[in-house]
């Protein structure tokens, strides 16, 4: 499950930063059928979660009300450098994570 | 932290019946599963919206809340409500001081016109919300392909 | 699903009263119009932000197919194509393949290399991976003007195109034209007819959730007026994929659009 993650890649100490999220998925609502007439199972990311050196600050729970290949977007204050980690996980269990750096000044 | 209980509270929502959510003003029944009758008041809260979509599978959305987001006074979660789709429960975000602004963005699915209702849930235990309109012109399904 | 077609084709037997006779050209290049003109302001601006445009993600993923090695003679794209090499060809494309002289698409272009030159199977039509290597190369041409040639082996493919573009078909008993010659800028249902044009794919459709190819777009045209549909790759999309990059002459490329 392929995502991108935008953040700056730098900041001032206490800066607000805008994180945007976009992940790989169909977010299959459970309601489709496929092209021989079958339901398509339920297949969402259930759970979303941001962690920003190690420190969760941003969690979701979401649903089949979200967009196929989900689009979060929200803020966070700039700490310290280092990586911001973003792990989510399907209804078939299978997980996803994708990390980005951010250089903190001052 | 009272997540767990929060999060305990809320899932009665998911067991919501349908027509329920469709009869009454959809507020109602969905707060009290989530604020455990605790008062929720109109305002703090703005969710954006477009008047008009033209394919419910994917509708801009916006939530701010009102807020200093500081250590002593924060937004814990926003809650996301349909009144038509399947699952009224669409999203629940959770956020704290280190979030330093109160908003979210993200695109949503909606299952025909209705009502969409957020629900913020401050640090001082307060509920706040604010609801939108959207009128959802379905695509013409124009493919089987 | 069945009763809105049903609407559709009431609504598309109203527009067939108010044809125009085929032309040269039925929209003067002044005139031309990106389908992302018709769009609302939300899913133009979605398709203008490098970020968000869920059609990216297949772009990125195209990134990487690129130099990943594949094939029984283990080579990537990126062993024989230098990275910025890819600039313009898309506007070229829909083209004659000089070794087979047969008209080539790019995903068709893109096969050749796999099968000719790496010695890996083709990839299917609106395969996840073709989808994403062409948007990839598409994507380099971001901004440049279409600029297809219909000279020499390639014309009477543009005629065969543009014969196909003008059939009545289905149903209904429409042609291409009917509705995105004579009829563009008007409602039908909650869409707006635009000028039918190819500079936008692969585009990331809503209605399909995910991105597709010109033929797949093509097809749900056919489907919408309940004309027969061809498998994909077949000659007849190709002359009209060729048809409509000489009726688009000089939009600039858009992918990966972003559609309702
Ligand atoms: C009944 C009217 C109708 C007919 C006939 C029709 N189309 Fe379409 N076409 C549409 C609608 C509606 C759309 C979606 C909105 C738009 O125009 O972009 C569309 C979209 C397209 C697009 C995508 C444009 C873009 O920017 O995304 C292309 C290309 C296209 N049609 C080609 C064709 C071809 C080729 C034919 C003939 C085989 C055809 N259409 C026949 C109504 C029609
Ligand atoms: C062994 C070398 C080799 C490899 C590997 C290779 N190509 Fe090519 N490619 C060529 C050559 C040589 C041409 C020139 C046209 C020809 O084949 O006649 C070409 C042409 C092309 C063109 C058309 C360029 C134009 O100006 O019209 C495209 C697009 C293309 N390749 C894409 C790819 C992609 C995508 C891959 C990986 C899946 C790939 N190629 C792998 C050698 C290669």
């Amino acid at each position: 499950m392929a995502a991108r993650i935008q953040i700056p890649r730098q900041a001032k100490r206490g800066e607000v930063i805008e994180v945007r999220i976009l992940i790989q998925h169909p977010m299959e609502t459970g309601y489709r059928h496929d092209d021989v007439g079958h339901l398509i199972k339920r297949n969402v990311i259930t759970v979303l979660s941001c962690r920003y050196n190690g420190v969760e600050v941003f969690r979701a729970d979401l649903s089949s009300g979200i967009s196929a290949n989900p689009y979060v977007q929200f803020y966070t204050v700039a700490q310290a450098s280092g990586d911001l980690e973003f792990t989510w996980i399907d209804d078939e269990g299978e997980r996803g994570s994708e990390r980005q750096s951010i250089v903190v000044k001052g | 932290m009272k997540r767990r209980d929060f999060l305990a509270g809320l899932a009665g929502s998911f067991a919501l019946p349908r027509a329920a959510l469709a009869q009454v003003d959809p507020l109602d029944p969905i707060v009290r599963a989530v604020t455990g009758g605790a008062p929720v008041r109109k305002g703090k809260v703005t969710l954006v919206l477009p008047q008009l979509a033209d394919n419910g599978n994917s509708v801009p959305i916006r939530i701010t809340v009102d807020s200093p987001m500081t250590e002593a006074d924060h937004v814990r979660s926003i809650h996301l409500y349909s009144e038509r789709n399947p699952v009224p429960n669409m999203a629940n975000f959770y956020l704290g001081p280190r979030a330093g602004k109160a908003e979210i963005n993200s695109r949503v699915r909606l299952a025909g016109s209705q009502r969409v209702t957020a629900v913020a849930k401050l640090s001082d235990g307060s509920f706040w919300y604010d609801a939108a309109p959207i009128v959802v012109t379905l695509s013409a399904c124009l493919d089987e392909s | 699903m069945r009763r809105a077609r049903a609407r559709l084709a009431l609504a598309a037997a109203a527009l067939a009263a108010g044809v125009v006779l085929a032309q040269e050209r039925a929209i003067p290049p002044g005139e031309l119009k990106s389908g992302s003109v018709f769009l609302g302001s939300d899913l133009r601006a979605l398709q203008n932000d490098d970020f968000a445009n869920p059609g990216m993600l297949w772009v990125e993923r195209g990134e990487r197919l690129w130099s990943e090695l594949a094939g029984k003679k283990t080579l990537a794209c990126a062993s024989c194509h230098k990275d910025t090499s890819m600039r313009g060809v898309a506007a070229s494309y829909p083209k004659i393949d000089k070794a087979s002289g047969k008209l080539v698409n790019l995903e068709d272009r893109i096969n050749l290399c796999r099968t000719g030159r790496m010695d890996a199977e083709p990839l299917r039509y609106e395969s996840e991976e073709l989808l994403a290597l062409t948007a990839y190369v598409a994507r380099q041409s971001l901004g440049l003007p279409i600029a297809t040639r219909i000279d020499g082996a390639a014309r009477a493919h543009f005629e065969a195109g543009r014969a196909a573009y003008h059939l009545r078909r289905g149903q209904m008993n429409l042609s291409c034209a009917h509705c995105h010659d004579a009829q563009w800028g008007k409602r039908l249902l909650s869409e707006t007819i635009s000028q039918g044009h190819p500079n936008a794919y692969p585009a990331y459709r809503m209605e399909w959730q995910t991105i597709g190819s010109l033929q797949r777009r093509i097809r749900a045209c056919l489907s919408g007026i309940r004309a027969e549909m061809l498998p994909y790759g077949s000659p007849e999309y190709l002359d009209l994929e060729l048809y409509l990059a000489w009726r688009a002459q000089g939009l600039p490329i858009e992918t990966p659009g972003v559609r309702r």
